[in-house]
């Protein structure tokens, strides 16, 4: 009997079903938002005495319910603009007003008397109202955390400059799975080191209600 | 008695679509492999706030979901347009959070317990108040590592309008 040949299937409508299924994924899918600013919440201690802290080593933040940033620092009261916040921050932080033990290690700041110390004794704190906006919380959580970055890059690079990365991107490096372990190992000792030289205090008071 | 053939006339060739089920096909895995399913159903509207300061949730360590922000709008002739908080798949009371962390607790291996990391989904629109209360029942458990989850994008300017 002759031999004959398979008949070729017609593949005209793979595309078709390939287009649906395509379409379905595409509808389906949210990509995921797994990323954000990372804090950590005070633990609940019933009566403590509040340590005594002089007040030029707070930078007291207080955000309204009109969403109005207020600040009181030095012994001035005013209102701050968002945009302003950051490089006021900086400037708070790196002042280094400290002497003898309380002298600052790698402040570059103005040495004004009435400003922090020292990056360990500067604390920075934050409240606010029931009816502040959300928005408004975070863009200003955000402004601090930008302003503690900035300093932490800037001691990263002075303190490890053949590492050719700032503290953002070698925290990210070291979050990074691909990291190989020993470069990790490496990482997290630098990155602690930095933490300890500029920790963030960063104090929430429980929010007024009024 | 021409020698050459005469070529044929006119008409673009037919476009060849056999690649195209390929190029689909890639597409497809591309977003099947993107793609992560849903975990909750969400009763709410949740515009996350910008921020530019953000770190990657680390995948390996557990993570638990709080959404606060106001009930979308199929549901708002139910539950007013006030922000509520969301767990799992229903609406829930500041007073829920802790036996929601107990739950959650319960499912994870123990090495794994301080490790949990919160990631709080808030709306852009919500108010302090809620989220402060939630901050405080987070405390009052001992669940101290969150997240506020927000999208990469400039935090000022967003704020400011």
């Amino acid at each position: 009997m002759a031999k004959r040949s398979a008949p070729e299937v017609n593949a005209g409508s793979m595309a078709d079903i390939a287009f649906l299924l395509l379409i379905f994924f595409l509808v389906t899918t949210d990509i995921a938002t797994d990323s954000g600013l990372n804090r950590k919440l005070p633990p609940m201690i019933e009566d403590v005495t509040p340590p005594k802290i002089k007040e030029r080593n707070i930078f007291q933040l207080n955000v309204n319910r009109n969403n109005q940033i207020f600040l009181k620092s030095g012994g001035e009261e005013k209102i701050i603009e968002l945009k302003d916040l950051r490089a006021t921050a900086v400037k708070f932080l790196d002042n280094g007003g400290g002497i003898g033990k309380d002298a600052c290690d790698g402040c570059q700041g103005a040495k004004n008397p009435e400003s922090s110390d020292n990056f360990e004794k500067a604390i920075i704190s934050l409240s606010n109202d029931r009816l502040t906006k959300y928005e408004t919380y975070i863009a200003v959580q955000n402004e601090i955390i930008a302003a503690y970055n900035t300093l932490r890059d800037r001691e990263f690079i002075k303190r490890y400059p053949g590492m050719g990365m700032s503290f953002v991107e070698a925290n990210e490096r070291y979050l990074d799975p691909q990291t190989s372990p020993s470069e990790q190992e490496d990482l997290k000792d630098k990155l602690e080191a930095i933490k300890i030289l500029i920790p963030q205090k960063f104090s929430e008071a429980e929010t007024k209600s009024n | 008695m021409s020698k050459f053939k005469k070529k044929k006339d006119g008409g673009l060739p037919p476009i060849s679509t056999a690649s195209l089920p390929d190029i689909v096909f890639m597409l497809l895995f591309f977003f099947m492999v993107a793609t992560v399913i849903k975990e909750n159903n969400l009763l709410i509207e949740n515009k996350l706030p910008s921020a530019d300061q953000i770190e990657k949730l680390d995948k390996k360590n557990p993570v638990s979901y709080i959404y606060i922000g106001k009930p979308s709008a199929n549901y708002v002739d139910k539950y007013g347009s006030e922000a509520r908080i969301q767990l799992n798949d229903k609406y829930a009371g500041v007073e829920d959070i802790a036996p929601f962390i107990a739950a959650e607790r319960a499912a994870l291996r123990e090495e794994l317990l301080p490790k949990l990391t919160i990631a709080l989904k808030v709306d852009s629109e919500a108010n302090m108040g809620l989220v402060s209360d939630v901050k405080q029942e987070l405390r009052k458990v001992n669940a101290l590592k969150i997240n506020y989850t927000t999208r990469k994008g400039d935090a000022v300017a967003s704020a400011q309008n």
